[in-house]
């Protein structure tokens, strides 16, 4: 009997102590789930979804608070992309997908504030005080949040370019819409 | 068919590919048509992308005069092509101007004004290749801007730089011209067997493979007996010509090698994993007149032809001209002309506009009308019939990647191996439905690709997103440490003799400026000659600030 438990103890301990040390060892930062799901979003950091940004937002999927179609940048892709990892439903996006854009600074109005440069999430507008801003195409998220703070309203939102490399192959009619067509 | 020609192909033995098509081929149309020389057009547009990779970059400028055969664009990056004049001119434009490609996009072209004069730049000739490096055979190919011009247009000096290590085993050079109403590969043959069968020794040459085989479809004897005669002409050049049974997509590079080595290229390889490297016979002709001869490729044989065009032609045309100078040439279309295809009927690309240039990739110019070829009727639904898996030349399940692509499921489709698909036309070909298969593989291909660049793109802002926090937090740090610095300095200074310091100084000023008030001894001169008024108001402003001072004493 006290053999026994004895034996049961030990074991215990050691399960314990082995536990114990996987738990520091092997330590979870961050939710995994959270990554999965910022993967996911487009970074864009534009905030549209009501969150300061797209981790913010990830958190906020992962804790179940929110719905999977607040982000109009990613559009349907992206409640796809949620739709199956987290097992939800497919929604339509709330407001719309939106048309892919980027920014554009009008450079014989713009005064040199700076202010857009403090708005930019991802760093993509080059300037300095007093001396004209541009912005770095390649790297603008379209995310919108530069527009607001410029004091001369020379920003604009510009459509994305599509080159021939870059084409879509438009999506076939399907026989209904053909019907329907003809 | 000769003796020769049914030894050589009892000798040889054939493998097949799964599926694959009898047509009606339509080439008697424009077969027996010899090649002619396109009218020179007064005006040229060259595409600075004519080939697979990187555009070309352009190292001319507008105004500037060219001769025929001078590079006007060089390639951008590795996989590239080089760009040349293909006729003597200036250089009217470099614009964005609608090019052959099915979006009906614009691209940055080079536009030539022709001067009519076709003078060639000074040409470098290698007659001596054999003792040639394959390296610098590469390049001078590389600087001739040659592709593959059997269709996709893969530059060919890559093509022919198998690495070190790897040993080809066989170059199999492709004359299969599977495609209806196509004759140019035909035509080339039949004239210029010659140049063909150079090229084909140089690229031998360049890749040291072991054994060269031309394969050609066995609808185009003619063109069988003439590589024949000129291989016994030779003597002793080790090239194998064998006939294979017509079937579409024989020409397609996967589908001819496993028909003459019963190897299969792995899924989403290339030819050279298996030691292979195949290349159109159209491109070896262009790889001996850019060496032997120091013409850069400028011009290809296109085939003019289609039921909706008057007489149907082959045509060597420099690139760049215009294709309705091309249709002139053939008598203009008829009226009853519904489609007009770059390419052939399975795999050509429709063009909405018929003044749109020529490309080193375009190989016929296919005026249908409306009952020629192809599905007829409307679109229906999908039976699931299996007719399409059946015709399959890469063995897929072309039902399950429409089904997937129709869903828009990216990731299941690519199950099914999307990027093996070839985009042949088989499966959409035979369909009772007439469901336009192929383009629902080039939308899944394309939004795949397209899925790929965004997700780069938002690591890329993600990383970026990151850093600047990074970056923000510690301007922060840093601002907050300053300021600690400086406080900490301040309070120093208050701690100690500040005050009392502060007071000696204004004290010091004032005994400073009294005795530069009494070194000067200048008294203002502006109390004199006061009126009775003004002397009142200085009397009253001195006993206001005397009560004022006494009632600042009073309080403190």
């Amino acid at each position: 009997m006290l053999t026994a438990i004895l034996a049961l103890a030990v074991l215990a301990l050691v399960f314990g102590l082995i536990l114990g040390y996987a738990a520091v060892r092997f330590k979870v930062e961050s939710d995994p789930i959270v990554d999965r799901i910022d993967a996911i979003l487009p970074q864009s950091q534009c905030g549209q979804c009501g969150f300061a940004g797209c981790r913010p937002y990830a958190e906020a999927l992962a804790r179940g608070e929110v719905d999977i179609n607040l982000c109009p940048p990613g559009g349907e892709a992206v409640v796809m992309g949620l739709a199956d990892l987290l097992g939800r439903d497919v929604k339509p996006v709330e407001g719309g997908a939106k048309k892919k854009m980027i920014a554009h600074i009008d450079e014989t109005t713009c005064i040199g504030c700076t202010l857009c440069i403090q708005a930019c999430p991802v760093d993509a507008i080059l300037g300095a005080a007093k001396q004209m801003h541009t912005i770095i195409a390649d790297e603008c998220t379209g995310c919108e949040l530069c527009v607001a703070p410029c004091p001369v309203n020379c920003i604009k939102m510009i459509s994305v370019k599509v080159a021939p490399a870059t084409w879509i192959w438009p999506y076939p009619p399907t026989s209904q819409q053909a019907k329907e067509d003809s | 068919m000769s003796r020769a020609a049914l030894s050589n192909s009892a000798t040889q033995k054939l493998w097949r590919f799964h599926g694959g098509l009898h047509l009606p081929d339509q080439k008697s149309l424009s077969c027996e048509q010899s090649i002619e020389q396109a009218i020179l057009p007064k005006r040229l547009v060259l595409p600075l992308q004519q080939h697979i990779g990187a555009a070309a970059k352009p190292i001319v400028k507008i105004g500037d005069h060219v001769c025929k055969g001078q590079m006007i664009a060089q390639p951008d990056g590795y996989v590239s092509a080089a760009l040349h004049a293909p006729s003597s001119g200036t250089v009217a434009a470099i614009a964005e101007l609608p090019i052959p490609h099915p979006s009906g996009l614009k691209a940055t072209c080079i536009v030539i004004d022709t001067d009519g004069e076709d003078r060639w730049i000074e040409r470098q000739t290698h007659g001596n290749w054999a003792s040639i490096n394959p390296s610098e055979l590469r390049n001078i190919i590389r600087d001739a801007g040659i592709v593959g011009l059997g269709g996709a247009g893969f530059p060919s000096f890559i093509k022919l730089n198998p690495g070190a290590r790897t040993e080809v085993d066989t170059l199999i050079l492709n004359a299969a011209e599977c495609e209806p109403y196509i004759t140019c590969d035909d035509r080339l043959i039949r004239e210029r067997v010659t140049e063909v069968i150079a090229g084909a020794r140089i690229m031998r040459h360049a890749l040291h493979a072991r054994r060269t085989v031309i394969g050609i479809e066995d609808n185009k004897p003619e063109a069988y007996a003439a590589l024949q005669a000129a291989l016994a002409r030779l003597k002793h050049v080790p090239i194998e010509v064998v006939q294979v049974p017509t079937l579409y997509p024989t020409g397609g590079e996967k589908q001819l090698i496993k028909i003459l080595t019963s190897k299969e290229v792995p899924s989403q390889g290339l030819p050279i994993d298996i030691n292979i490297v195949c290349h159109n016979v159209a491109t070896a002709a262009a790889v001996h007149r850019a060496v032997e001869l120091g013409e850069p490729l400028i011009s290809r044989i296109v085939t003019v032809t289609g039921h909706g065009v008057h007489t149907p032609r082959n045509l060597e045309t420099l690139i760049g001209t215009p294709i309705t100078d091309l249709l002139e040439q053939c008598g203009g279309t008829t009226k009853d002309l519904s489609r007009l295809l770059l390419g052939g009927p399975m795999m050509g690309v429709t063009l909405s506009d018929h003044n749109l240039p020529i490309t080193k990739t375009g190989n016929c110019v296919l005026a249908l009308t409306p009952n020629e070829f192809g599905p007829q009727g409307s679109v229906r639904n999908c039976i699931r019939c299996g007719e399409c898996a059946r015709v399959c030349p890469v063995s897929l399940l072309p039902q399950q990647m429409y089904w997937h692509a129709r869903a828009k499921d990216f990731d299941k489709v690519q199950d099914y191996h999307l990027f093996d698909c070839i985009e042949c036309g088989c499966c959409a070909y035979v369909c009772p439905s007439n469901l336009p298969l192929v383009q629902y593989y080039r939308f899944a291909k394309t939004a795949i690709w397209s899925q790929a660049r965004e997700k780069q793109k938002s690591e890329l802002a993600r990383d970026r997103h990151d850093f600047r926090i990074a970056r923000q937090e510690r301007e922060k740090a840093e601002r907050a440490a300053r300021l600690a610095k400086k406080k900490a300095a301040l309070e120093d200074k208050s701690a100690g003799t500040d005050d009392k310091a502060k007071k000696d100084a204004i004290k010091a000023a004032m005994e400073r400026a009294k005795v530069k008030r009494e070194a000067t001894k200048v008294a203002p001169k502006n109390t004199d000659n006061l009126s009775a008024d003004q002397q009142r108001q200085i009397d009253e402003a001195n006993a206001r600030r005397a009560a004022a001072e006494q009632d600042g004493e009073k309080k403190s």
